[in-house]
């Protein structure tokens, strides 16, 4: 057991933990965020990704300890205020999700893949081949591959807005 | 939001919970004290249990208690049934070898349960249920449907001898045989159909919550049908009452069929939570899903079509081997039978078809079904052989099709099927044209300029769906009736909520549901809202499968709002003075045709639940349900032509363009349909190309994690094009056929007619692998160069 520390969607939390909880865990069970879903328990489907430090972490593969002192973002700190991310905003828009069960994970995905590609610049083919750690079983990606493109090249105008 | 009635590409009324990471899942559940639940499995799939020794368990930190199934048994829990009876060609039943929550005495598949550890946390669990020490014998396996057949093969179930579980038949033998007496070409294969693991992201989960006080069982759950869920929990599994059990189904993380069933999982939490005296909750790893939620298909097949000189067909016979398992699970005696050799017909004039269907058991998790259940087992078989006719006779497949169209309706099949509307001419001529079938020959040598081989296949499937007239499958078997409930609740503000019994789990329902309300009363959808997933508050339901949500779940809400808007026009007519007959519902208002009177829908709830000034002996509110059972089953029905590309050097496919059109009868909301097809034809690409659950000969599941079972990912895929083609369903009051299976039962033919076109050999079986794909292509080359 030892205490974990981390900024979780901009607030600054503190909970023990044993030593073999995964972020995943201290996320949904010591925090209670369930928006971060377990879908599979080798690193494969990815409804678990959330943002620590700015990337995209598979939040199973990493134990709670191992974010002492990191910043992290779940799905629930995505939105500003009751603004959506242009990211959840275009999953909607799209139908890019069914269940919703693969969705958090997805959109965190997603909007890890524009700031490292820089909006504007995804194509599909990127984008598919970029999704290759999400699984979805309910849209057959297309839609969701939809929803990233237009969220990419919407986030480009918005910056060109701002300059 | 706004008024978005049928046809409205309305998005989803749902999404925000999901995207902004607020759905409630059955894992979100938290009760105070709750317990976890872990499950001991057996490591081999055919062993005798003869002894458990939870003494080191017991004694670890947080373990409550580790439950076997001799306390299972001692308590009276039910064996797990199945729910369709089916005869022997004999005459005989079917024989169902007995299924215990718990085994006590021999397992039958990998992962069978034997004993549950509850403890204070999951890792608690886990952990204890790794130190149950369970001394097992074992017992030789056998995995393989065909040798489980075999004289001398390991037998699973006293019940059921030399492992057949039924030897069932449809259709006219004798018309049949005779049929081929008079062909001129007969076309035969031997077919085989992959097993599959359904694969919803969410895994099955269950929190069991029982109050002794009151005797009553609470019970949180992953289910596609909570009321189901409660009926056979209560009358054959003695957990209790119905009016002491209730089922929610919460936010559910898709199904596939897969969580049609009541598993062992889910009631022996209910047992457990009663026995230890707290909630306690399991959720499954992936490991667990791909060991116990039920598999999908696993068929072989051997099929023959009669042709007469003008290439018309004479007859079809067709023989399946079924794998069912080591247990047959809820409904999976009627996926190998009612939903697959009714559908062996196709969208053809077949004047004798005889099939004859053996089930078998196998050390191997039990099969049931998923997304399409006997209908991508029919239309894989029916398709492959269309196309392969066509080529053996030199006809094109699609002129081969359309001279054996169905295109006069009603039209009575060979084996029982009467499909009611359709017109398949339509769906092939507008895929052929987007998929400019024409201009395939010069891109194929185009590809084979570049060293690469290109195929076209197409598929013209149909189904049966709106799942279905009671009585109809009462009397072939089914234990249960499939109708749907619906109750349309206007509440004294003009707002309105819809308990339905159908269970959204990614369908949207919560918005096509409200598209209906919207549509009949003008009213804005943020109006309404739609109820489901709770016995408590939904007074019955069958819940959603089968693509039946649409095509009877909304029609039993149509019949409901019947009954509203005619006690509305009632109370309007009597506040207005005017005659009932001269009211118009029309923008959420009520109006005096001719006149400039209205009142409000507003107003008129309002009216209702006041009482003030109502007809003459009318009840007060505005509150109606009604119980919907349908007249046929639905038939969609379309065309999907699939192109790929193959690099003989490495095996590897690829789909160049893939386009469905399909008939889905009425659609009300184009983009929750298209949705519907995507995730189909992926499912279906999926199990052709990719998907596979492999065992070894002793039973081991070799893919049993997302590390060696393929899922299909973004880049294994293309986007499609797609397109609908109404014609109206004349059985229901919206003319639906319903959408949610077309997808994963037409594709996996279109791509396999596809690659053995390219390939230029028929000798291919799902999934088309890399290897095979490669082995096939360098034979073919070789076979061209000598």
């Amino acid at each position: 057991m030892s205490k974990v520390s981390m900024v979780l969607n901009g607030k600054s939390v503190s909970a023990d933990a044993e030593d073999r909880t995964l972020l995943v865990s201290f996320i949904r069970e010591v925090r209670g965020l369930t928006g971060t879903h377990v879908g599979c328990d080798t690193s494969q489907c990815g409804a678990c990704v959330v943002h620590v430090d700015g990337k995209a972490v598979k939040a199973c593969t990493m134990l709670a300890a191992q974010a002492d002192g990191a910043d992290v973002v779940t799905i629930e700190g995505l939105a500003d205020g009751t603004a959506l991310h242009p990211v959840q905003a275009a999953f909607r828009e799209h139908h890019g999700l069914q269940c919703g069960f693969c969705t958090p994970g997805m959109i965190m995905s997603a909007v890890d893949m524009i700031n490292r590609h820089g909006p504007g610049n995804l194509d599909e083919k990127t984008i598919r081949h970029e999704l290759e750690g999400n699984i979805c079983r309910c849209t057959g990606y297309h839609n969701i591959v939809k929803a990233i493109k237009a969220a990419s090249d919407q986030m480009a105008g918005m910056a060109q807005a701002a300059e | 939001m706004a008024v978005e009635g049928i046809g409205a590409r309305a998005l989803r009324k749902e999404d925000k919970r999901f995207i902004t990471g607020k759905g409630k899942y059955t894992d979100d559940m938290v009760l105070p004290g709750m317990g976890f639940a872990a499950f001991v499995r057996s490591p081999h799939a055919h062993a005798r249990v003869k002894g458990i020794d939870a003494s080191a368990a017991l004694a670890m930190p947080g373990v409550d208690a580790v439950l076997t199934g001799d306390q299972l048994v001692g308590d009276g829990i039910g064996n797990i049934i199945c729910g369709w009876m089916i005869h022997s060609k004999d005459g005989s039943p079917m024989k169902m070898g007995a299924w215990r929550a718990l085994e006590p005495e021999t397992v039958r598949f990998v992962g069978q349960a034997v004993a549950v550890v509850v403890a204070d946390t999951q890792a608690q669990a886990r952990d204890a249920a790794d130190a149950v020490e369970v001394d097992y014998e074992e017992l030789p396996a056998v995995v393989d449907p065909l040798s489980a057949l075999e004289p001398g093969a390991p037998q699973l179930h006293p019940e059921a001898e030399g492992n057949l579980i039924f030897d069932w038949e449809i259709g006219d033998e004798a018309a049949t045989n005779a049929a081929f007496d008079n062909a001129s070409h007969v076309t035969r294969m031997e077919i085989s159909n992959n097993r599959l693991v359904p694969n919803p992201m969410e895994p099955r989960a269950a929190l069991a919550d029982y109050n002794d006080a009151e005797e009553h069982h609470t019970l949180y759950t992953t289910s596609q049908n909570p009321h189901v869920a409660r009926l056979v929990l209560s009358a054959f599994y003695n957990i209790a009452p119905e009016h002491k059990l209730r089922v929610i189904a919460p936010d559910v993380g898709g199904g596939f069929g897969s969580k049609i069933y009541i598993y062992p999982e889910e009631m022996v939490c209910l047992w457990a939570s009663k026995r230890v005296g707290r909630p306690v909750k399991w959720v499954s790893d992936r490991t667990e899903a791909f060991l116990t939620d039920a598999h999908g298909r696993d068929h072989r097949s051997e099929a023959e079509l009669a042709l007469d000189a003008d290439n018309k067909i004479l007859g079809f016979r067709v023989k399946t081997v079924a794998n069912l398992g080591a247990y047959m699970s809820l409904f999976s005696s009627s996926v190998p039978t009612y939903l697959y050799a009714t559908l062996l017909s196709g969208q053809y004039n077949i004047p004798a078809i005889h099939a004859n269907v053996k089930t078998v058991y196998t050390n191997t998790t039990p099969v049931d079904a998923y997304r399409g259940a006997g209908r991508p087992e029919a239309t894989y078989l029916v398709e492959r052989m269309m196309e392969t006719a066509a080529r053996e006779v030199g006809l094109s497949p699609a002129e081969f099709r359309r001279k054996n169209f169905v295109r006069s309706f009603p039209h009575q099949t060979p084996v029982i099927m009467c499909y009611d509307a359709g017109d398949y001419d339509v769906t092939l001529d507008a895929a052929m044209k987007t998929a400019d079938y024409d201009g395939f020959p010069a891109r194929k040598a185009e590809a084979a300029s570049r060293g690469k081989l290109r195929g076209i296949g197409l598929s013209c499937y149909i189904e049966a769906c709106g799942i279905a007239p009671s009585a109809a499958v009462g009397s072939l078997g089914a234990g249960v009736g499939l109708w749907e409930s619906a109750e349309v609740r206007v509440n004294p503000v003009g707002t309105v909520e819809v308990l339905t019994g159908s269970h959204s789990h990614g369908q949207g329902h919560e918005t096509t549901f409200a598209q209906l309300i919207s549509e009949r009363f003008g009213l804005d959808t943020d109006a309404v809202s739609i109820v489901h997933g709770d016995t408590d508050k939904v007074q019955f339901g069958m819940g959603t499968y089968g693509s039946r949500s649409g095509a009877v779940g909304m029609s039993a809400i149509v019949k409901a709002l019947d009954k509203v808007e005619s006690k509305a026009k009632k109370i309007a007519a009597h506040l207005m003075e005017a005659a009932e007959g001269d009211i118009q519902i029309e923008g959420g208002e009520l109006k005096v045709a001719g006149t400039d009177k209205k009142l409000t829908f507003t107003e008129v709830a309002l009216a209702a639940y006041t009482a003030h000034n109502l007809p003459e002996g009318m009840e007060p509110g505005l509150k109606e349900g009604a119980f919907y059972d349908p007249t046929n089953f639905t038939f969609p029905a379309g065309t999907y032509v699939c192109e790929v590309e193959i690099d003989p050097e490495t095996g590897k496919t690829e789909i160049i363009n893939f386009v469905a059109a399909d008939d889905f009868g009425k659609v009300i909301n184009p983009m929750i349909v298209e949705g519907q097809v995507h995730g189909g034809l992926v499912q279906g690409i999926g199990q052709a190309l990719l998907e596979n659950a492999a065992y070894d000969e002793t039973g081991q599941l070799l893919t049993a994690s997302y590390m060696d079972y393929t899922m299909p990912r973004a880049d294994d895929v293309p986007s499609f094009s797609l397109s609908t083609h109404e014609t109206l369903c004349p059985g229901n009051p919206l003319g639906m056929k319903g959408c949610g299976e077309a997808g994963a039962i037409g594709s996996p033919p279109a791509v396999i007619n596809a690659i053995t076109d390219a390939l230029g050999s028929n000798d291919l079986t799902m999934p088309a692998s890399p290897e095979k794909v490669w082995a096939l292509a360098q034979s073919g080359m070789k076979q061209a160069a000598e």
